[in-house]
């Protein structure tokens, strides 16, 4: 069991866990990711780390409520335990000096980009970081990620705050304006992702992404994972989760990450019924 | 009776196993054969000649006492039987289930020469079931113990087997899963009709009652490395990680939806119970028209997992005949009892997907057996303009698993073969590190149950020597 010790909201439908797992904690590196089960019937999902403290032996987990198992996720509180934690899975980002980077964050990506920003500048690159999310009530962690950046750009989609623009508009714009970047990361929505590799290679960027598909065990055994790099097979789950954003066939992502579409939202269906129906029990 | 000329005390033919109704049990995950009532097991057990070379024994991997424990039950002693074959396997509910005794131990048996073989697995069965209903089982004496500790990689077969044997000569002990359930293949892999998790869970536990600490959701290779174990404090280490990466045919169309791996189709109904959805959560597609490509017995489990999850046209797509299936010639028989359509002689060459990326069709072509490979098994050579289609909803790639490389790949100095299976000695397991052993699928690439457990024996003796003389 691995016991929840703080739970904070960032937005009505984003949670933030600081869960005690000491084993994952002592050797997680930015970029990997853990699996998780909250309980006996429940489905394995993996989440990527969006931070750790290896002294007091913590992960943070952020997950924004989408599905069955995020919403009974959402519902956990301090002091509750989560049954299974698995990792640190996943190869870790390559940090290096690169020199000027430029660390783009959309939604809930902006969790994962965070611990890799925050390596990128300890190793003494210049971090341009930017970070949106659909509006205001959306986004987090901007503070966190303002202090391990030399620079930060705010994105809303509908300009209720920061700048009313995607994140990759705002990337092409620093771009035109003369940033060099010698490095990018970009995480988020798989539409996101997509137009962040188009815009880094247009502009011959070398530039990695994030990718998050449907995952059963995490080690490189189901394959359900697998995504197509260069017109190769990879499997997601243990040669990545990180892969050169100019090579990643996103529309195969978005498809698979569609399998199971129509259970999912039966299943969710089902999970608020029963929720209600235990509402009026009381 | 049957006709009793020659030896009027054998009956020729071996006692029949009462199975589920082939129409019935299409349609549920409980267990397909029922086993033995006493009676029939006794029966069964007076059909043993107890002839002094014992050549079942020999057909054995990990050399139970076979005379001695059937005697014991010809003579209504079932709990002596079970100590008796406790002595050499830890595992006998799951052995008696899923090994290919027909291969092994009866193959041997004197009693085939002219007549049905004795049924040892079935026996095996019984006895191992015997104890367990009985709810209490007993456990050997331990010696006091050595102050030695192993670390063990993957708790399948070969792990649980190896874990089991060094316990009782008085060392510490820790498995390491992967997974959140302790098993390897018996819990995700073999579906719950041919060797319920309840079985597994209480072999499990009588490995546990040995002294053997089970860790789950621990990844080694990336939660620990191999090197860090040993700086742990472990003395030396048992690596039984098992056959997990899929293979694929690397046929156009292999990504689109509803194109499964038979790990990833096992796993979503066997160990997290898709069977089940949505009490579970974990979902999984089956639609009305399944191919399974392969003629294992991984293809036969996927064939018979997706009849009971409502597919109404299941079909094995396997490109050599049905002679030359790998699958066990019972599980072959039990899948087409229920409705398996077998395409022998038959290869896939694309799989075709819709507007949306889901399968509509897998196009195959026609094959004929031509000289014999290196396998000594006819080569299949495609006939020429025999294309057809079938209309399928999913596939499912069963045409074997190869060695997971995270072990190899995190273990600076642990030498490999070409296809990345661990090189190890076949009589001990030792590998190209020093207290560094390996067995099971990960040295031999996919093989049985009880390969890996006898390479599991073997590898305890090795290491118990090893440990004596560190």
């Amino acid at each position: 069991m691995f016991k929840i010790l703080r739970k904070e909201v960032l937005t009505p439908q984003t949670k933030l866990f600081v869960v005690e797992a000491p084993l994952i904690a002592t050797k997680v590196e930015p970029g990997q990711f853990v699996v998780l089960r909250i309980d006996e019937k429940g489905e394995r999902i993996p989440l990527t780390v969006a931070d750790f403290d290896r002294e007091k032996g913590t992960l943070t987990l952020i997950f924004q409520e989408v599905g069955k198992t995020t919403y009974h996720l959402g519902t956990l509180n301090e002091g509750d335990a989560i049954l299974d934690l698995v990792g640190p899975l996943g190869r870790p980002s390559e940090i290096e000096n690169f020199g000027k980077v430029a660390c783009v964050g959309g939604g809930i990506g902006i969790a994962p980009v965070y611990p890799i920003a925050r390596a990128l500048k300890a190793a003494g690159n210049e971090v341009i970081s930017i970070i949106g999310a659909r509006s205001k009530d959306l986004l987090i962690l901007e503070k966190e990620m303002a202090e391990v950046s030399h620079e930060i750009y705010v994105t809303t989609d509908d300009g209720s705050y920061g700048k009313k623009a995607f994140v990759t508009q705002e990337l092409e714009r620093l771009i035109k304006e003369g940033y060099r970047f010698a490095f990018a990361i970009g995480i988020g929505p798989v539409p996101m992702m997509k137009a962040f590799a188009l815009v880094t290679t247009r502009y011959a960027i070398p530039a990695k992404v994030s990718l998050n598909p449907i995952m059963v065990d995490g080690t490189g055994m189901c394959g359900v994972c697998r995504v197509s790099v260069s017109g190769v097979t990879r499997f997601a789950c243990v040669d990545g989760p990180e892969f050169d954003a100019s090579e990643v066939d996103f529309d195969l992502l978005t498809a698979r990450q569609r399998i199971y579409c129509e259970e999912e939202r039966q299943s969710l269906e089902r999970y608020q019924q029963s929720k209600c129906g235990g509402c009026e029990r009381e | 009776m049957n006709e009793e000329r020659a030896k009027p005390k054998v009956s020729p033919k071996r006692e029949p196993m009462t199975r589920q109704d082939p129409h019935v049990r299409r349609h549920n995950f409980e267990e397909v054969a029922l086993g033995y009532t006493e009676e029939q097991a006794v029966r069964e057990a007076q059909r043993c000649l107890s002839c002094k070379k014992k050549p079942c024994v020999s057909g054995c991997p990990v050399e139970i006492e076979i005379p001695e424990f059937v005697k014991f039950i010809a003579e209504r002693r079932f709990q002596e039987a079970i100590d008796k074959i406790h002595e050499k396997n830890s595992l006998p509910a799951i052995c008696g289930r899923v090994c290919p005794q027909e291969d092994q131990c009866e193959k041997m048996c004197i009693l085939g020469k002219k007549w049905e073989p004795l049924a040892i697995g079935r026996l095996e069965r019984f006895v191992a079931d015997y104890e367990m209903r009985k709810g209490e089982i007993n456990i050997p004496k331990l010696p006091t113990p050595t102050g030695k500790k192993v670390a063990v990689v993957g708790s399948g077969p070969a792990g649980l087997t190896l874990a089991g044997d060094l316990a009782k000569m008085g060392h510490h002990v820790v498995i390491f899963e992967a997974l959140h359930a302790p098993g390897g293949v018996l819990v995700y892999g073999i579906p719950e009709f041919r060797l319920p998790k309840e079985i597994v869970r209480k072999e499990v536990e009588y490995i546990k009652k040995l002294g053997v600490e089970v860790v789950t959701n621990f990844v080694v290779g990336k939660t620990r490395t191999i090197e860090e174990l040993l700086r742990d404090g472990f003395d030396a280490v048992f690596v039984g990680a098992g056959a997990g990466l899929p293979y694929f045919m690397n046929i156009p169309g292999e990504n689109l939806n509803g194109v499964y791996s038979a790990n990833e189709f096992l796993t979503r109904s066997n160990l997290m119970k898709a069977y089940l959805f949505p009490e579970y959560d974990t979902p999984i597609k089956v639609g009305r028209r399944v191919a399974v490509v392969g003629g294992g017995n991984v293809a036969m489990d996927s064939a018979r997992t997706a009849m009971r999850l409502g597919g109404e046209e299941v079909y094995c797509v396997y490109r050599r005949s049905r002679a030359e299936m790998p699958a066990r010639e019972e599980e072959i028989e039990n899948a087409l009892e229920e409705g398996m359509i077998l395409k022998e002689l038959t290869n896939p060459v694309r799989i075709i997907g819709d507007e949306n990326g889901w399968v509509r069709e897998i196009e195959c072509i026609k094959m004929k057996l031509g000289e014999p490979d290196s396998s000594g098994r006819r080569r299949p050579v495609p006939i020429e303009g025999s294309e057809f289609r079938l209309g399928v909803d999913v596939v499912v790639i069963a045409i074997g698993q190869g060695p997971n490389p995270l072990i190899p790949s995190t273990t600076p100095g642990l030498k490999t073969t070409k296809w990345g299976n661990i090189i190890a000695e076949e009589q001990t397991g030792a590998t190209s590190l020093e207290g560094v052993f390996a067995g099971g699928d990960i040295v031999t690439g996919a093989a049985t149950v009880i390969l890996a457990m006898g390479a599991g024996r073997r590898a305890a003796r090795a290491i118990d020597e090893y440990l004596r003389k560190k």
